[in-house]
């Protein structure tokens, strides 16, 4: 097989790339102050919150950008973005489904989402966000039946203040890094959950995040708290417009699971990787981190095919004793696209455990890197942390790159790391194609067989999603 | 059946293949033999389209088909299979896995109805009783710590299953126990019907004693040089090779 013919392979149409024409009210450019307060404003937001963004803004202008990442790109000017860009038609928000712009449902539509409960996805509740804003959620009466909260963050400052005050920035302080400071100043919706104690959420719930406007970041905000004994499982989806710009995505995600909880958060993220020459594409620069109270569990699981550039550390606290932090990840780069990802796994208690398995596959000209930190405290008797990072290489101009860090203060602890690299081999093509299967096809079966660990671990309804998306974005990649 | 003419093939820009003749009716069964890198298996693979082993003059046809302009997929959908010498590991990919989609791909071409899953099921079970693998074997990786004769049955398995025109072993009896061998020679016995044939690639008569074959090359210095029935074979294992490179 010639490398053409895996260029080839691995080119495809990237199908959520169309462009929703939709009246929008969009800030202009720029980033100060009063940006802040008119998003707060438009949001009706009570003053603490307004401080507590503004507080954010000021640390944010003192930080600097990281750049320890093993990413390359043109320095992000952040005064040319939008901070905030919604439909017209949601300004005042749509009581019911009804009264959202059918524009908006045909978009999720389009993209496989329905928002009708009656032709959703059975046991899936759904909040679409929609460029700054929920459009709406789905099965919000189902959830309120079991005690569950599941609304847009903006609802949930007004409805649920208390806990929102008690969590935001509870997991993720503003000051934490410089993405996670701009977010905190600028976040425009995003989604709240609350599971009570003890009680199982009935349903799988989703966001699906959907960035339409042109020069608008999306600066999107998550919170999720397990009360005691609960359990949730949650799943976020992404997709954006093709365009010759670059877009900033900068989300925050905390998770909150309290004594003997257990979430678990999955990840199919298919941002517009920009074209093969590596025009376009969106800045994924999020911050996700989840505290693990006693004997609770927290599991994350991503497979990453989309984004320019992907930056992004999905974390466990494990604070409480014999909690248990995970971490599953597929991250697929193709064309000039590039990865920067992995996990931190802080182990502060007792018996705590974590494991991570994660599958980088580079393809074309891409970069992928895994980049985790495993770290031991002094108290974290007879902690266990297990790593497997293994990385699939195809064709002959990508790379693959592997940062482990591990700290270990605690000589009871046990840090296991195992890593392998692997190629696609014309020898397994051969055999494939041998046996009737054309290079694509056999492509994105060995490929898949590569990721199926993490797989497994998906949602049942999106597994099959994720081995679908990763053939497309495979097309071109055998040569 | 299968037709070639002068076939010159070239890997890495060494000259294997020098001029080989063959032409192999329906329902034959040939034995290729010769010494080591006389380019027996060579000939196997720029049957099957090998990237990387180029044709340099010659022809061959398939069924009237010309081999040689197919892309390495669509010489396995017209019907040709190879059953490698040293069959490759794909992790992570399960035996049944890779077994559906070769073949849906190949029913597809050959414009038959998908099997739906139950008969599959049956008809990869039978395969795998017939091959004497346990069938946890179909839910493995594709060769996956497989031993060597364990792959050489898998090689065995898939072919039952695809049913193909064109059947090339390439020494399936290498490495193989006397008992394994039973069971191969027994596997491809059970296939032979009129309008299908076989080449085996072999370095020991031992495989004829179980597959009578119709005819036996010796193939030298990339040509074939001698053929005859199977007495050809029992001489070669008392002479040797040797004395042919007078005859060539």
């Amino acid at each position: 097989m010639s490398q053409e013919h895996i260029e080839h392979a691995i080119r495809k149409e990237y199908a959520a790339g169309f462009t929703t024409d939709i009246e929008s009210d969009t800030l202009p450019p720029g980033l100060n102050e009063d940006t802040i307060r008119f998003i707060s404003g438009r949001k009706n937001e009570p003053e603490w919150l307004l401080e507590w963004r503004l507080e954010a803004y000021r640390d944010w202008l003192k930080m600097a950008e990281p750049a320890w990442a093993h990413v390359n790109y043109p320095p992000v000017k952040f005064n040319e973005i939008s901070y905030f860009s919604s439909p017209k038609a949601m300004k005042d928000r749509p009581q019911s489904l009804d009264e959202v712009d059918p524009q908006l449902i045909e978009t999720y539509n389009k993209l496989g989402i329905p928002l009708h409960e009656q032709a959703a996805l059975a046991g899936v509740a759904v909040d679409a966000v929609f460029d700054s804003v929920s459009v709406t959620t789905t099965f919000r009466e189902k959830l309120w039946e079991a005690g569950v909260i599941f609304c847009s963050i903006s609802e949930a400052v007004h409805d649920y203040p208390e806990l929102i005050k008690k969590y935001l920035g509870s997991v993720v302080p503003r000051k934490d890094n410089f993405y996670a400071a701009l977010n905190s100043a600028v976040f425009s919706d995003g989604s709240f959950v609350y599971i009570p104690k003890g009680v199982r959420c009935p349903m799988e719930l989703s966001t699906y995040f959907r960035i339409n406007e042109a020069n608008t970041g999306q600066f999107e905000r998550t919170l999720i708290v397990a009360d005691e004994g609960s359990h949730v499982s949650y799943l976020e989806g992404c997709t954006a417009p093709m365009r010759d710009e670059n877009q900033l995505h900068a989300a925050v995600v905390e998770l909150v699971a309290l004594d003997g909880a257990e979430i678990k958060y999955s990840t199919v993220q298919n941002w517009y990787p920009g074209d093969a020459d590596g025009k376009g594409g969106i800045y994924n620069f999020v911050t996700k981190r989840g505290v693990a109270h006693r004997d609770s569990k927290i599991s994350w699981t991503q497979v990453e095919t989309g984004s320019a550039i992907t930056w992004k550390y999905p974390s466990c606290i494990l604070r409480g004793d014999n909690s248990v932090g995970e971490f599953y990840s597929v991250a697929l780069t193709n064309n000039a696209q590039q990865a920067d990802t992995g996990t931190k796994m802080i182990h502060l208690g007792k018996n705590t455990r974590s494991t991570i398995i994660s599958k980088g596959i580079s393809a074309g000209k891409s970069s992928n890197a895994y980049r985790g930190l495993v770290r031991m405290s002094p108290r974290a008797e007879g902690a266990r942390n297990y790593t497997q990072c293994d990385s699939l290489l195809i064709g002959d101009r990508c790379a693959a790159h592997t940062f482990p860090y591990i700290e270990s203060r605690n000589p009871s602890a046990v840090v296991e790391h195992e890593a392998t690299t692997s190629k696609v081999s014309d020898d397994q093509l051969y055999l494939c194609q041998q046996r009737g299967l054309d290079a694509e096809k056999a492509v994105s079966m060995i490929v898949n067989g590569f990721c199926k660990e993490v797989f497994r671990e998906l949602p049942m309804e999106f597994a099959m999603e994720a081995g679908k998306l990763l053939e497309v974005s495979l097309e071109g990649s055998v040569g | 059946m299968l037709k070639i003419d002068n076939l010159h093939a070239s890997v890495e820009n060494k000259a294997i293949l020098k001029g080989l003749d063959l032409a192999v009716g329906a329902g034959e069964v040939h034995a290729i033999m010769g010494p080591n890198g006389s380019g027996k298996s060579t000939l196997g693979h720029v049957l099957a389209g090998r990237p990387g082993y180029t044709v340099t003059a010659g022809s061959a046809q398939l069924l009237g088909q010309d081999l040689l302009t197919l892309d390495t997929e669509e010489r396995a959908h017209l019907g040709l299979f190879l059953a490698y010498q040293y069959p490759v590991e794909i992790p992570g990919v399960s035996n049944m896995e890779f077994l559906k989609a070769s073949v849906d791909a190949v029913r597809e071409h050959r414009n038959e109805p998908a099997l739906d899953s139950v008969s599959f099921m049956k008809q990869a079970r039978e395969a795998c009783k017939a091959v004497n693998l346990d069938q946890a074997f179909l839910k493995r990786g594709v060769n996956e710590g497989f031993s060597g004769g364990e792959k050489k049955r898998n090689e065995l398995m898939q072919m039952m299953l695809l049913a193909p025109k064109l059947c090339i072993m390439d020494e399936t009896d290498s490495g193989l126990d006397i008992d394994a061998l039973q069971v191969v020679a027994d596997g491809i016995n059970a296939m032979r019907s009129p309008d299908r044939s076989f080449i085996l690639v072999t370095h020991y008569q031992r495989l004829l004693n179980f597959i009578k074959p119709d005819r036996v090359h010796v193939l030298s210095g990339g040509r074939i040089v001698k053929s005859g029935d199977h007495s050809l074979a029992l001489e070669l294992e008392e002479r040797g090779y040797a004395w042919l490179e007078d005859v060539a």
